[in-house]
């Protein structure tokens, strides 16, 4: 087990920087994941500890050694992929126990360790079987299993769920979160979906075109959002963005009619924000109570809750309730929420305005 | 398709009964002629059941010649087998590690050399046999195996069969493989050639056949009969003199002798080599 450090790592293709400068700090037996929309950079960073894309600029550390100019064997860590590339031609057993075989090991550990990596991850009855006669699921498992008999100081994972179905995917999170908390081996994951992050990082790295937005706990990136992009993609319905202008202490006037209040601090009148709510803290109420009021456009019963589609001029808001009554298109809602749960960004640079 | 159409069905296996016959009869013919004896084969017409002599004029071909040609049968079976043998394994030895070369290494000048053995497909080995020619003859490798067999070896359409298929692998192979520790030899012989069996089976039978059925060089370069092939063999048996000179019986038993290997080795390797056209195994 170690810890991973990042210093200030650049990632340049050529002319073109993708990575610009990632400093976080992963403490030992910590799971971190990396989270943001395909393209910013996050598969690129996680493929840099692995040591399968080389280092521009900057340091990675595991556990005290810079691994900079090491090879993937030398890192002491373990990866699973994507599509799992497991060797089709090998039976569940030998995938497993391919990567001991090459360090060398005897026959005898080779075994022991499969075994036991086989009983944690219920592969036992499979050992024999090629990948091809698994399920996806299984497959999944397999990959872990290749990964964990090394004993490694860190895993990395690449979007291991992403080509899994919604129900086994819910599985597989809360098995892995099973895992780590069995083995405590610091964990690198990397997902563009912020539900996996949410469920299953100690800390997540919010990441947006190269840069680092935000590191903090779920809890933390949910309440606290540091950038307007952050405050988007962490929550799902996603934040609602509203546009405004200071209007005198507390207050923000909103482009298309309406006064919102807010706890943040002095906002200069007529300064362009960005209002930020999230779609669960919109509460409607009576009209003189309202922040804004807006027309229904959609509902979306999901069930236990509904989503309420609102048109508040050229922008757009989500309102989510407790299942309850009937909604009708066309009609208008008055809607409010509580001061403190109203977040201003910059509507330049995104940045959060507290 | 599903069809119930009796005279359908009748008129296509007419026509499939037609088409087999028409590939069959020669085939026929020369076994036929290979159990008769000499003057038999002559007659005209010649008969088309089987005679007597099966075991006669095989015995004797396969131990003494016939014709022209001293050399016995066996013997070029022997040349024709190894010569066969070395041209497929070694082709495709050489195809999948240029292949190999090609996909999973950046070097200098790499679409180039991609490119020149691309380019070397469309010339077929009679346009470049004199210069070839040359440069055996001076290495004094006539009449002998190496001779035979290395300039026959490269192999621009095995290397490319190969660069497409290696291409199918995802990189995370590779890149799983290094996480594991395997450098770029052991990635090649634990993952990379056990993928590639299907294709090195279909391939070994198309360079099977095609060593076996080798003509124009081995006729350039032999000169001893020791070191002659079946194909070769069958030509000198054939003497210059007109049919009555000709061991016809005799000749007729080497043919079918010579289609044999290439027979057997397609019937084995069947399900390899279908598998190896058809499949992507991933």
């Amino acid at each position: 087990m170690a810890k991973v450090e990042f210093r200030n790592v650049r990632k340049s293709y050529g002319a073109l920087q993708v990575i610009h400068g990632v400093d976080a700090s992963v403490a030992d037996g910590e799971f971190i994941v990396i989270v943001g929309p395909s393209g910013c950079g996050k598969s690129t960073l996680l493929r840099m500890v692995a040591g399968l894309e080389a280092i521009t600029e900057g340091e990675i550390a595991i556990g005290d050694r810079v691994v900079n100019a090491l090879e993937p064997k030398d890192r002491d860590i373990a990866m699973v992929f994507q599509n799992y590339a497991l060797y089709p031609h090998m039976s569940v057993y030998d995938n497993m126990a391919y990567g001991l075989k090459i360090r060398g090991m005897s026959k005898t550990d080779i075994d022991e360790r499969v075994k036991r990596a086989a009983g944690i991850l219920e592969l036992g009855p499979l050992l024999d079987r090629r990948p091809r006669q698994l399920s996806g699921g299984q497959r999944q498992r397999v990959a872990m299993g290749r990964a964990i008999v090394r004993e490694p100081k860190v895993f990395l994972f690449d979007e291991p769920l992403s080509n899994l179905d919604a129900k086994l995917r819910v599985q597989m999170r809360f098995e892995i979160q099973k895992l780590h908390r069995q083995l405590g081996t610091t964990a690198l994951y990397v997902t563009h979906d912020q539900v996996e992050a949410m469920t299953l990082a100690h800390r997540m790295i919010v990441m947006n075109a190269g840069r680092a937005e935000q590191v903090g706990t779920p809890m933390e990136v949910y309440d606290d959002p540091a950038t307007r992009f952050v405050a988007g993609f962490i929550g799902s319905p996603s934040m609602n963005f509203l546009s405004g202008k200071g209007a005198g202490t507390g207050r923000v006037a909103l482009a298309h009619g309406g006064i919102v209040r807010h706890a943040n601090g002095q906002v200069d009148t007529g300064r362009d924000v960005v209002v930020g709510i999230r779609p669960e803290h919109l509460v409607e109420c009576g009209a003189p109570d309202a922040m804004f009021s807006a027309v229904v456009e959609l509902v979306e019963q999901l069930g236990a809750d509904t989503l309420v589609h609102l048109r508040h001029g050229e922008d757009a808001a989500v309102v989510r309730q407790p299942h309850s009554r009937q909604r009708e298109a066309g009609t208008t809602m008055h809607v409010t929420a509580d001061p403190a749960r109203v977040y201003l960004f910059d509507a330049g640079s995104g940045a959060r305005i507290r | 398709m599903i069809e119930n159409r009796p005279g359908l069905t009748l008129v296509t296996h007419a026509v499939l009964w037609g088409g087999v016959a028409v590939l069959a009869f020669p085939v026929w013919v020369t076994f036929v002629a290979s159990t008769l004896t000499a003057e038999q084969v002559l007659a005209a017409p010649m008969p088309l059941l089987p005679g007597g002599r099966f075991f006669e004029n095989y015995v004797e071909v396969l131990l003494h010649g016939a014709g022209n040609s001293e050399a016995p049968a066996w013997r070029m079976m022997v040349n024709s087998f190894v010569t066969a043998m070395v041209i497929a394994i070694g082709k495709i030895a050489i195809s999948l590690l240029s292949a190999f070369a090609i996909v999973y290494f950046k070097f200098p000048f790499r679409m180039f050399f991609f490119w020149m053995i691309f380019v070397t497909l469309m010339l077929p080995v009679e346009v470049r046999i004199l210069p070839t020619y040359k440069v055996v003859s001076d290495l004094a490798l006539l009449d002998s195996y190496t001779g035979l067999t290395l300039p026959l070896i490269a192999s621009a359409t095995a290397t490319f069969l190969f660069r497409q298929f290696f291409l199918t692998i995802p990189d995370e192979l590779a890149e799983a493989a290094r996480v594991d520790g395997a450098g770029p030899m052991r990635f090649f012989w634990d993952v990379v050639v056990p993928m590639s069996r299907t294709s090195v089976a279909a391939l070994f039978v198309i360079q099977f056949i095609y060593g076996w059925n080798q003509y124009l060089w081995p006729l350039l370069v032999t000169t001893q009969e020791s070191y002659y092939t079946v194909a070769i063999g069958i030509k000198r048996m054939i003497a210059g003199g007109g049919d009555a000179a000709t061991e016809w019986h005799l000749v007729m038993a080497t043919a079918m002798l010579a289609m044999v290997p290439p027979a057997l080795v397609v019937i084995l390797m069947q399900k390899w080599f279908v598998k190896g056209l058809v499949d992507t195994e991933k």
